[in-house]
């Protein structure tokens, strides 16, 4: 069965059609990134996944079930920003996913309980390189480091999905390369399914199993709300070649030229 | 020559900067309480500084022929103990209404307009309310500054609530936390160094409440003294009096300030 499914999917904000006709189905496991212009309904998409947005209309399935109206547990998110607690040092940040999970009244492990959740913790900041940090309070943190704690927390919680909001468009070109074999990696390990959203297409085309074009190519002049985008583009990355690359890039391109104009 | 916007005071002459001022204050009223006294000596209006050490002297170390109190201390501990009361309970309630209203939008839909109707009321209009109802005990005076600086309080933490960035909410709920959770973990010890700004910034609403409160019914209290020598006009009194009420306001926000400088350094480093 996949793990998600859209049928039919709309979403609509008034007479401001975003997504319209979306019709996919996801298997778990599968690495898949989402490309498009700004305004194209990508985001939309990912928080329908969060659960902080529902469809207007068609079907939203996570394993066949309607999806969950709230953000919940066995979906892990990384925001480009603010997606770690200022409040709390690196350690402390990782583990409160434990706490928060097995200690619903005051929100803290004490004891046995504590040292598991702290080993756990250590030994996951150690696979995303933040051994040397454990004490430190974000702001002390660069920000491919938040962005690696940020990830940290989330496996914390050992997820079935992993949401990725355009994860490294903050980050320097040679720390993104960083983070890359760092996700890469431990999507591998893990057997998450993840969804990245970029607004880089060679990211898309170098991450990941499969790679989605949102994209709005009805185009009303009039008015360009009245047509929503759909996925263009839904095609398995490894087997594509560069004239693929070149096609989506033109697409994207007039797309991008018509919303300005 | 650098522009003057450009030009800043080096440790030293900042601090002498800074005194200037103070130095230029103090010698105009020595001057001018000098021209008066050498006119009439017995001239109230403007005392010397030794009258004032010798009035401040008695207030402090010979206990009062009355009641056997040293009235000086009496009265700080007094008007000191209202306002820590007073500011404690608005810090609570308004800790308590500021995360509820900011954290669950069905609360802040049924309280947030009758609490910024409430925070429309002038206090001091409602003071004679308190002391029918209350008495013109201790309880009306704390119960005035509360009143005063309560609904402030609620309002700013609501908002600094909701101006925690939404990805962190989100986030917490991805890691498993219930709205209590996100409240125990995420918002409050974000926001008690919101509260600590808040309190500091609602101090001179709160001095204010109390030296009213002490002047209008008290027996005691560094308001009621000024207002009480007022009669005599013994400016000697009343001068240092207003000195020390400046200097006890500069040390409340100085101790908030370092309280949320130890405990929370995560929050002056991060908004820098």
């Amino acid at each position: 069965m996949p793990i998600i499914e859209a049928k039919n999917l709309w979403k609509e904000y008034g007479d401001n059609v975003v997504l319209e006709q979306v019709n996919v189905s996801v298997e778990e496991g599968e690495f898949i990134t989402i490309v498009g212009t700004s305004g194209c309904g990508k985001t939309t998409f990912l928080r329908m996944l969060l659960g902080v947005e529902q469809p207007s209309r068609g079907e939203l399935l996570l394993e066949g079930k309607p999806f969950p109206n709230e953000p919940g547990e066995e979906r892990g998110i990384v925001f480009q920003r603010y997606s770690v607690f200022p409040h709390l040092t690196v350690l402390k940040n990782t583990l409160l996913g434990a706490e928060l999970g097995k200690s619903p009244v005051l929100g803290r492990l004490f004891g046995d309980e504590r040292r598991e959740a702290e080993v756990r913790a250590r030994h996951i900041l150690e696979s995303v390189g933040l051994t040397q940090a454990l004490d430190r309070y974000p702001h002390e943190l660069s920000g491919g480091m938040q962005q690696r704690l940020a990830i940290a927390q989330a496996l914390m919680k050992n997820p079935r999905i992993l949401l990725l909001d355009e994860p490294f468009g903050a980050l320097d070109p040679g720390i993104r390369a960083d983070m890359h074999e760092l996700i890469l990696d431990l999507w591998k390990k893990t057997g998450l399914t993840v969804f990245m959203i970029t607004h880089d297409l060679q990211e898309g085309f170098y991450l990941g199993t499969r790679l989605w074009v949102f994209d709005k190519i009805r185009l009303d002049p009039h008015n360009t709300n009245a047509y929503g985008a759909f996925i263009t583009y839904d095609i398995p990355v490894g087997k594509t070649n560069g004239d693929t690359y070149e096609d989506i890039n033109e697409s994207l391109d007039e797309s991008r030229r018509a919303l300005i104009e | 020559m650098k522009r003057l916007m450009n030009r800043h005071p080096g440790n030293v002459s900042r601090y002498v900067l800074g005194a200037i001022p103070f130095i230029l204050l103090l010698i105009l009223y020595i001057t001018s309480s000098n021209a008066r006294l050498a006119e009439n000596p017995q001239d109230k209006l403007l005392p010397s500084l030794q009258s004032m050490a010798t009035a401040v002297d008695t207030l402090a170390t010979e206990p009062s022929k009355r009641t056997g109190d040293y009235i000086l201390w009496n009265d700080t501990a007094s008007s000191l103990r209202r306002l820590g009361l007073g500011l404690g309970i608005a810090a609570i309630i308004g800790l308590l209404f500021g995360i509820i209203n900011g954290v669950i939008p069905l609360v802040r839909a049924n309280l947030s307009p009758v609490i910024t109707a409430i925070s429309l009321i002038p206090p001091l209009a409602v003071l004679p309310v308190l002391f029918i109802v209350l008495g013109l005990g201790e309880l009306s005076k704390v119960v005035l500054i509360a009143i005063g600086i309560t609904p402030f309080i609620i309002r700013d933490l609501q908002g600094k609530v909701m101006e925690l960035p939404a990805e962190q909410m989100i986030k917490a709920q991805t890691l498993g936390a219930t709205t209590w959770l996100v409240i125990l973990r995420v918002v409050m010890p974000q926001i008690l160094p919101r509260l600590i700004e808040a309190l500091r910034l609602s101090l001179g609403a709160a001095w204010l409440f109390l030296i009213a409160a002490e002047a209008i019914a008290s027996t005691d209290g560094l308001g009621y003294r000024i207002f009480l020598v007022r009669r005599y006009l013994s400016m000697d009194v009343i001068l240092p009096y207003v000195v020390w009420i400046t200097f006890l306001a500069f040390m409340t926000d100085y101790v908030l300030r370092f309280v949320s400088t130890r405990f929370f350094p995560w929050f002056h480093m991060s908004s820098k």
